[in-house]
């Protein structure tokens, strides 16, 4: 079966950074409590490279999706795009900057207004950002987009509920490309589809961030995934970035006891893969609720390597080697 | 060969989602029957003059030699005790029926979802609590008492009925709406709409709306017959069509007064009060099954 | 092993619908035996879960119709019981757990409900079983899964408890009675990877510990990998490739399996692959002959006027494609 790889070639030469979050809160009040989704988290985006942002449920991996869109204002802390600070929630932002900051959601079912149909949904950010001007534009650019994600041109009539999911998250990406985005972030894109599905989707993806120079925060929890589409990669826990490391770093030399627990949880097909895993550590625990964060390291509880001070002091971020961070009491 | 041209016809999307529509409609006989009825009603209704012999019967006549007369050829529901003929105003007061719940149901169709729509949306400010109080309000007193409040105060007519029904009917809508709008805005596409950077005017016509339209349209049709029920309930009082227009109410309370013996001055307008009702129930189920979407 | 457990003979089965009929399944062969784990690789669209309906007899009967075949549980006929002998089965032979936890649990009752009506139906081994004896059941059961406190989480509704608590509770109530055969679908989609890991060995566990039978339904080739001894490859109505799992995933055979295998994302990262051309087969008008052939690349006329059947390659590896027939 012939089959393509398409290598992510990672960030271009020039350093810029598109996108540099700092001290990032992002606090929700709830009846049990304050939830502290996201809690003081720093990291930045090179122009044109994937940033992977992995977690299970209750890390805030989402949460800090959405905040850099705009859902949420955050608490505390800055986001800057393009060296312009951008803290604020999306009705308190310029329409130019709706239009370079995109977003993917993760449910495909939802993602899409059942009751408009593919063409509605895909000229609408046309129509928003003056895009296209008249009705014969609009509607080749539609087609232009359907065919950039490789649909057929009769889609335009059709509604999410004749489509299967895949194809549904096709024109959410076709969307969020529509009006010319420089940063997109993508919350779990292929999560809820199937293997050969989710490999026509990154490998689309990945082609387009080339053609297009996009930027992504890519986000998901299936790290072989992450392996294959990111250049960066920070792994979160209850709110907090417990590493950050290249790609090739991170899964060669994991050094945070979580990641090696994440890591060593993977199932794989070969035997290749598996040496390639960390020693067996084995889960243990239940994820903590984030509402009820014991003091000193959040990870304290499951931790196969704690020590005494871990469960008293909260670690900070060290930079190990070059561009590899920890936030661990074991690398001092 | 056959398949381009079908898919010629097919990619007409109204065309292909109004046969899948009727597919959906057909599969329960029920439905079938309510439309069966709400035709026959419908066009008994518009074509009256046509299907009725005794036009006489809507006036001021009077015949006393043919009052009182049961059921029988030239006359199949009988007469009153004015001698109009009861099948011919029972014919005409379909009209009157129908178009009582036209109005009302326009008019508070309108007011309540328009008003649930931005109140849903703009949940939590002073807009949302303002129009929601006053919904409230008006939903603490019951139906018929309110509309035969409004009733007492202004003049007795069709209109101000009609009015004082509309007046009532809204706050259904108006929390219904509010129920849906406010699910619904959190949904995810309605998110990345607004991240996208659509104005708030498309957003709650083009993109919110439509997803409440299923519900808004199965509850106006099963209202049809609740509309009628309440009208002539009014006009069981007194209310309403004055006579000597002929509504279903007015007939049933004047035919009851001669029960049992004039038996067909009551029994045949309620028989039809009934069809209205159930026909248009059966249809509303049809109609809310069209909308619902059956995964797998 | 005398005969099999469960013997799905040639099942057809398919879906009436706007604008035709859905010829969903078309043929499956599918056999389980004693104590043996049997996974069932598919992609949505598969029929995987609808084969597994249609053997639990919940398939929407509506729409539904079985159109040829026998689903044999114990040499008989399931498809020809009536309501209850089907009730009998489920009762005491043949669990199921669903895919996502959440939707399985009853929101409206508390867990301790939930678990004792089904101890009461489940059988008490003849005799009728007092309160106490039934609540002591489940706390045992769910000590089994070890869920930390099993006495107070009988107490607690399912929105108090986490995904992974969930699911272990329906494995719980899914090993209440003394089954034959447990029916997994997708039991780790919905949870996180160091929960799905720590539930998914809890699982392997115990279903070692009380010989039952597994059927494991998943798209997630590495979780069947690693607990079935003996996989199915299902595509388009049927089923594709049989092997034992090891050989299966070191030489696929199928061109849909060799395909599906290299599409995952591989750990050593050598890249995405561009996933399989073309569609999954549209049941309104399937494709004739064998249904991958529109996607295949080794793809003889013959596939296009023939469905092939299964061909044995070796005695534990069968595979349905013309390229292997002797």
């Amino acid at each position: 079966m012939r089959v393509g790889y398409l290598k992510n070639e990672g960030a271009k030469l020039i350093n810029n950074n598109i996108l540099t979050v700092k001290n990032l809160k992002k606090y929700f009040v709830t009846q049990q409590g304050i939830v502290k989704a996201v809690n003081d988290i720093d990291f930045s985006i090179k122009e044109g490279e994937t940033f992977g942002l992995v977690g299970e449920s209750g890390s805030g991996k989402s949460t800090v999706a959405y905040t850099i869109a705009g859902l949420y204002k955050p608490t505390e802390g800055e986001i800057a795009y393009r060296n312009q600070d951008i803290s604020n929630e999306s009705k308190k932002r310029s329409k130019e900057l709706k239009k370079e900051i995109q977003i993917v959601f993760q449910d495909p079912g939802t993602s899409i207004n059942p009751t408009r149909s593919i063409y509605q949904i895909l000229e609408l950010p046309l129509r928003v950002h003056a895009i296209a001007n008249n009705y014969k534009d609009r509607t080749d650019k539609v087609k232009k987009l359907l065919k950039m994600v490789e649909l057929p041109e009769d889609y335009i009539y059709k509604y999410s509920e004749m489509i299967g999911g895949g194809e549904r998250q096709m024109i959410s990406i076709a969307r969020a490309l529509a009006a010319n985005p420089s940063l997109v972030l993508l919350d779990e894109p292929t999560s809820a589809l199937d293997v050969s599905i989710q490999a026509k989707i990154i490998s689309m993806l990945i082609r387009l961030q080339k053609d297009f120079n996009l930027s992504y925060l890519f986000i998901t929890h299936d790290l072989s995934l992450m392996r294959n589409v990111a250049s960066s990669v920070a792994i979160m826990y209850l709110g907090k970035i417990c590493e950050n490391a290249s790609s090739s770093e991170f899964f060669k030399n994991p050094l945070h006891p979580y990641t090696q627990m994440l890591l060593s949880s993977i199932p794989v097909l070969s035997d290749e893969e598996e040496k390639l895993k960390p020693k067996k550590v084995k889960s243990i625990g239940e994820i903590p609720s984030p509402v009820n964060i014991p003091p000193g390291c959040s990870f304290y509880s499951r931790c196969s390597k704690k020590m005494d001070i871990c469960s008293k002091e909260d670690p900070l971020m060290v930079e190990v080697s070059k561009g590899h961070f920890v936030r661990c009491h074991l690398y001092k | 060969m056959e398949k381009t041209i079908f898919s010629l016809v097919l990619t007409s999307k109204k065309w292909e989602n109004v046969q899948r529509g009727w597919y959906k409609f057909s599969l329960n006989r029920l439905s079938i029957i309510g439309l069966i009825v709400v035709f026959i009603i419908l066009f008994l209704a518009i074509f009256a003059p046509f299907v009725t012999v005794h036009p006489e019967a809507v006036s001021k006549y009077v015949n006393f030699s043919e009052s009182k007369q049961p059921p029988s050829l030239s006359y199949p529901f009988g007469t009153d005790i004015y001698g109009r003929d009861i099948f011919t105003r029972t014919i005409y007061a379909f009209r009157i029926s129908l178009l009582m719940s036209f109005v009302v149901l326009s008019i508070s169709v309108s007011i309540g979802v328009i008003l649930g729509l931005i109140a849903g949306y703009f949940k939590d400010s002073w807009i949302d609590i303002l129009i929601m109080r006053i919904t409230d309000i008006f939903l603490s007193i019951p139906a018929l008492i309110l509309a035969l409040s409004i009733c007492a105060i202004l003049p007795r007519n069709l209109t101000t009925t009609m009015i004082a029904i509309s007046l009532v009917w809204w706050t259904w809508y108006c929390r219904m709406t509010y129920g849906i709008v406010t699910s619904v805005r959190g949904e995810f596409f309605i998110q990345a709409v607004e991240l996208i950077g659509a104005g708030k005017l498309h957003i709650l016509f083009k993109e919110v709306l439509p997803n409440c339209l299923s519900e808004i349209i199965t509850k106006m049709t099963l209202d049809v017959g609740s509309v009628i029920l309440i009208g002539s309930s009014l006009s069981f009082v007194g209310l309403g069509a004055q006579p000597p227009t002929a509504d279903l109410g007015s007939m049933i309370a004047n035919g009851a007064k001669y029960l049992p013996d004039l038996w067909w001055m009551s029994v045949f307008p309620s028989i039809a009060l009934v069809m209205i009702v159930l026909g248009f129930n059966l249809l509303g189920d049809g109609i809310h099954d069209i909308f619902t979407v059956r995964e797998g | 092993m005398k005969g099999n457990l469960l013997e799905v003979k040639d099942l057809s089965l398919y879906f009436k619908v706007f604008g035709g009929t859905l010829k969903v399944l078309d043929g499956v062969n599918f056999t389980v035996g004693d104590e043996e784990k049997v996974g069932l690789i598919g992609e949505t669209g598969s029929g995987k879960t609808t084969t597994m309906k249609a053997i639990m007899k919940i398939l929407g009967m509506t729409t539904a119709r079985i159109s040829k075949g026998e689903i044999l549980f114990k040499g008989r006929d399931i498809l020809k019981m009536n309501k209850a002998e089907v009730q009998e089965i489920r009762r005491k032979e043949i669990s199921m757990i669903f895919q996502d936890p959440t939707a399985a649990l009853n929101p409206y009752f508390s867990i301790g409900s939930q678990i004792k009506n089904i101890i009461k139906y489940s059988g008490g081994m003849g005799k009728k079983l007092t309160k106490v004896e039934i609540k002591a059941r489940g706390i045992e059961a769910l000590r089994n899964v070890m869920l930390p406190d099993p006495e107070r989480t009988l107490n607690f509704y399912p929105i108090q408890l986490s995904g992974g608590m969930r699911q272990r509770v329906c494995i719980a109530m899914a090993l209440l009675s003394n089954l034959n055969l447990l029916i997994a679908d997708e039991p780790g989609t919905s949870l996180d990877v160091t929960i799905k890991d720590q539930v998914l060995r809890l699982l392997e566990d115990l279903v070692d510990e009380k010989h039952i039978s597994v059927i494991l339904i998943s798209h997630a080739l590495g979780m069947v990998k690693n607990m079935t001894q003996r996989t199915y490859v299902m595509y388009g109505g049927s089923m594709v490739e049989v092997a034992k799992t090891a050989e299966l995933f070191i030489n696929p055979l199928h061109p849909y399996s060799q395909a599906l295998i290299a599409v995952v994302p591989k750990l050593t990262g050598r890249g995405m692959s561009q996933g399989i051309p073309g569609y999954i087969p549209e049941y309104l008008n399937p494709p004739s002959g064998c249904r991958f052939h529109p996607r295949c690349n080794y793809v003889m006329p013959i596939c296009k006027v023939e469905k092939p059947t299964f061909f044995k390659v070796k005695e534990t590896h069968q595979v349905a494609c013309w390229l292997f027939k002797k």
